[in-house]
């Protein structure tokens, strides 16, 4: 009997293509016989953050070489769209009546090669009527200001004062405290940045539009792509090739995906689009962006009695996806692990002249828990306490039986005091605290900080299960079909296993396929960490239901009963139990049931609801008081992800997620200037964090497996990021707490530290 | 303008207008796609190629300026059907996870051990300061490239 490969470190099965040949991206399809002859798009975009479209002149750049045709909004008859969050708000895909953000694609050009379209797209030429831009919430939401959606009556598109959730009620709250801190933190602006920025390609075959779009949910592409061409949904296949990174930000598709096959229709041609990254830093949704107000109050001895959260989330200049994680993830995730007996949260979701915001990695959850931490922290410092000690106070209990929040989230199980003595074991957290004292003594200029954060968030929250099918070969190959769609997580291997544990297929037996609307065409995609604990929980579902089915045809073969058939999983035979001599193998059951439809189970797999995954992270930063700079020298996670089908690949996400969370903390913002035009538009103005800013990630296991679906997994894809954050801003501010500082905003750059240690000194 | 680039071993002549990268020249002239393209400011290292020997970020060389020079890409190191230890390395460490800064960030390590065949972890973390990744959080990245010295 071979053990079984669950929780094992198994290799990844797709690696050697991407290390040989490369993935096959949609930028790569250079021999896909449907896309021969495909001329380039490339948008114009708009060049101011606000004003009225007065003309839009594209007479130059239809002259000029190479150049095919060129559409505006007006010359494809495009109608205005509403939002799916609030539908007062409409837009055109490309811009007809107002610009909104600087980056808005106001015109397509389409030309034979994509070096002309970027050459034609600088002359086309828009006379606008300027607004007054906003590129902050508060701004935008003064009395006064100027409405970018008017229809909407307010820059204000989403409060969950409309859910009939109460305002709140302000310091009256507070009145039974002992102690209460206050703070006003940003939660600020960051560019996802997938390595890969947006591409995609059409076709049109027979009537049928073929897309292939660099994404992270194809099945959700199909009807706004099929709306927008007039056609009914099975008049399109969208297909997934390789996809470079999405992190939430390649979920929905955009207004330069969604009108190539129109553009294609008019001119007659398969199409490319590729953007570029520099257009890439303004037209893909940004993340985070929120504003947050927070009080806590409490006793002397350090519990927790009242927190208030005011969140300002700002959408940037559309109601996309960013305006309801504050209401929908940031609110029911406001308790975090901690037993608060009174909370009030509110959020408020605001437009301005800036990039849309999305889904980016913990999208929501990360805002939580950072508002939260931030406010133990101010309420350790108040009551001079230290801040694992003020935490440990007020945590939630352990918890096998679901639990709900006061603000009403039902979380299914938590030990989260565990992961707290899990992780400042590891770190050696006293013994940093001991190097702390030394250096405070000694008055050396670099400080050393450490910063505790413990959390829980959200996962699986999007859809209610996932379609899974199996499919046997006649040469005993599997094919396992998907809803979920991997760019970088592991699904070739993650599926492989759990398939061949059931089966016995070997994993190199067994290919996955994902993202192509006509094999897989229901499907919820990657999102919110929900693949392995509903994808892979539907193929280990209809894998075992696939075993009883192929037991059923062995039966018929052998000329035994079904009961008496057992699976040899060891080399994937079925047999009459203790005869294994006689045996059928899953070739031969496949070309048996040949003429029955094949050897295939096609199942969706429903879960009862999200699981709430948590931990505990410690960072340590050494602060160079002289200069302001920060770093970061070491980092511990505990992140419990429930049961783990493959630790490599856990690890692996912890350890992204980490280094985008301290991304955040340290280096990376998104900044406009005044008039609205962004000054972080690229790469090499863009605080990407690189290998020589972050430390190793020092792993610590623990396993909580959930109830709520078959293989006891929870999320691991955003639990990284959302526990880095705030441990490594407490950090730094913990370095310099000695000097009298308090608080300082993300991203905690040399000059903002430099600046807060300077004025503490006054 | 004419060139002759020797490309994975094999001599490859082409015309090209004077401003293609070599990028461009590498990935739609070849059809060699392996090398993929992440920036437009010379940041994130995806088309980090070997000329002569150096690593070098090929969004930064005009193919012109190849004209004469050996290249290699990733497509370029195997041997035999064996991958090169340094992909081995990339395999058994998990140092991949979308795989589009893979070709780049191999590329490029290999060039840190032919600088410097031993080094410290933090050495590594400069030599790869050029490379962008936004999955693996360098982590294993930096993991396969020691692992890989030590071989």
């Amino acid at each position: 009997m071979g053990g079984s490969i669950l929780g094992e470190r198994v290799l990844r099965k797709e690696d050697p293509k991407f290390l040989t040949t490369g993935g096959k991206y949609v930028d790569d399809l250079l021999d896909e016989p449907k896309l021969a002859g495909a001329l380039h798009v490339t948008y114009a975009r708009s060049t101011v953050a606000h004003g009225k479209i007065l003309s839009i002149d594209t007479s130059e750049a239809a002259s000029m070489p190479g150049v095919v045709a060129v559409f505006t909004a007006a010359d494809l008859g495009l109608q205005p769209v509403p939002s799916s969050f609030n539908p007062m708000a409409t837009r055109t895909l490309l811009a007809s009546d107002k610009v909104r953000y600087v980056g808005e694609p106001i015109a397509a050009i389409v030309s034979t090669t994509r070096e002309q379209g970027e050459d034609a797209a600088e002359t086309v030429y828009a006379d606008y009527e300027v607004l007054p831009a906003y590129t902050d919430v508060m701004s935008a939401m003064a009395p006064g200001a100027t409405l970018i959606y008017d229809a909407c009556g307010s820059n204000v598109v989403f409060d969950t004062t409309v859910l009939g959730l109460p305002e709140n009620t302000g310091d009256d709250f507070f009145k039974g405290c002992e102690v209460v801190a206050r703070g006003m933190f940003t939660n600020q602006r960051v560019a996802p940045c997938p390595l890969e920025v947006r591409g995609s390609a059409v076709a049109w075959v027979d009537g049928r539009l073929h897309q292939w779009i660099s994404t992270q949910h194809a099945q959700g592409a199909l009807a706004p792509i099929a709306g927008a061409n007039g056609v009914d949904p099975s008049q399109v296949r969208i297909l997934t090739p390789d996809v470079g990174g999405g992190f939430g930000a390649k979920i929905g598709a955009y207004p330069e995906e969604v009108l190539l096959g129109v553009i294609s229709s008019r001119v007659g041609k398969p199409l490319r689009w590729r953007e570029t990254r520099s257009e890439s830093m303004v037209a893909l949704g940004h993340g985070r962006a929120q504003v947050q107000q927070v009080t806590i109050g409490g006793t002397r001895d350090g519990k927790v009695t009242h927190y208030q959260l005011h969140a300002f989330q700002d959408s940037g200049a559309w109601v996309d996806m960013g305006t309801i994680l504050a209401p929908f993830m940031t609110r029911p995730m406001s308790s975090g692990v901690y037993a608060i007996p009174n909370i009030e949260c509110r959020t408020t979701s605001v437009v301005t002249n800036t990039t849309p915001t999305v889904a980016y990695r913990g999208a929501g959850r990360p805002e939580a828990t950072a508002a939260v931490e931030r406010a133990m922290d101010l309420f350790a410092l108040e009551l001079g306490m230290d801040a694992a000690e003020v935490r440990r106070k007020n945590l939630i209990p352990k918890f096998s039986e679901p639990h709900t929040t006061v603000v009403g989230q039902t979380y299914d199980v938590g030990n989260y005091e565990e992961s707290l003595n899990r992780v400042l074991a590891a770190a050696d957290y006293a013994g940093w605290r001991r190097k702390q004292a030394e250096r405070r003594k000694s008055g050396d200029a670099r400080q050393i900080g450490v910063g505790v954060s413990v959390y829980v968030e959200i996962t699986g929250g999007v859809g209610n299960g996932e379609q899974a099918k199996i499919e046997v070969l006649e040469d005993g190959r599997a094919l396992v079909y998907t809803g979920t769609s991997p760019h970088g997580q592991g699904h070739a291997t993650s599926w492989a296993m759990l398939a061949s544990e059931r089966t016995g297929i070997p994993m190199d037996r067994i290919d996955l396929v994902w993202g192509d609307t006509d094999l897989t065409p229901v499907g919820s995609g990657t999102m919110g960490s929900r693949s392995l604990q509903q994808g892979g929980n539907a193929v280990w579902s209809v894998a075992g239901t696939l075993v009883e089915k192929a037991k059923k045809v062995a039966a018929r073969l052998l000329e035994a009963n079904e009961a008496d058939v057992v699976l040899d999983t060891d080399r994937g035979a079925f047999h009459v139990a203790g005869t294994p001599a006689v045996a059928r193998t899953w070739a031969e059951l496949a070309a048996a049931e040949k003429g029955n439809g094949g050897l295939s189970h096609d199942e969706f797999i429903g879960v009862p609801g999200a699981t709430f995954p948590f931990g505990a992270h410690v960072a340590v930063v050494e602060v160079d008081t002289e200069t302001g700079k920060v770093t970061h020298i070491a980092h511990t996670a505990c992140d419990d992800a429930g049961k783990v089908l493959n630790p490599l690949l856990l690890e692996g996400q912890i350890h992204g997620g980490v280094a985008q969370g301290a991304a955040q903390a340290l280096l990376e913002e998104v900044l406009y200037d005044a008039d609205g035009n962004p000054t972080t538009s690229n790469l090499a103005d863009y605080g990407f964090i690189s290998a020589a800013e972050l430390p190793s990630v020092t792993v610590v296991h623990m396993e909580t497996p959930t109830p709520v679906n078959l293989i006891g997994a929870k999320g691991i894809g955003e639990s990284g990021t959302i526990g880095s954050t705030p441990a490594l801003q407490s950090a730094v501010v913990d370095a310099v707490s000695h000097l009298g500082v308090r608080h300082i905003e993300m991203p905690c750059t040399p000059q903002r530290v430099w600046a807060a240690i300077a004025a503490a000194g006054n | 303008m004419k060139v002759s680039i020797t490309v994975n071993g094999s001599s490859r002549e082409a015309d090209v207008e004077p401003r293609t990268l070599l990028v461009h020249y590498i990935r739609e002239h070849l059809g060699l796609t392996g090398t993929n393209i992440g920036c437009d400011t010379s940041s994130c290292g995806a088309c980090t190629v070997h000329v002569d020997g150096e690593s070098v970020k090929s969004c930064t060389m005009l193919a012109v300026q190849a004209d004469g020079c050996s290249v290699t890409t990733i497509e370029g190191i195997s041997r035999g059907g064996e991958m090169h230890p340094m992909q081995k390395s990339f395999m058994e460490n998990h140092g991949l996870q979308c795989g589009y800064c893979t070709p780049g960030m191999v590329m490029a390590a290999i060039g840190i051990l032919d600088e410097n065949p031993s080094p410290t972890e933090e050495e590594v973390r400069i030599g790869l300061e050029g490379n962008l990744c936004r999955c693996t959080g360098y982590h294993n990245i930096v993991q396969s490239v020691l692992a890989a010295a030590k071989k």
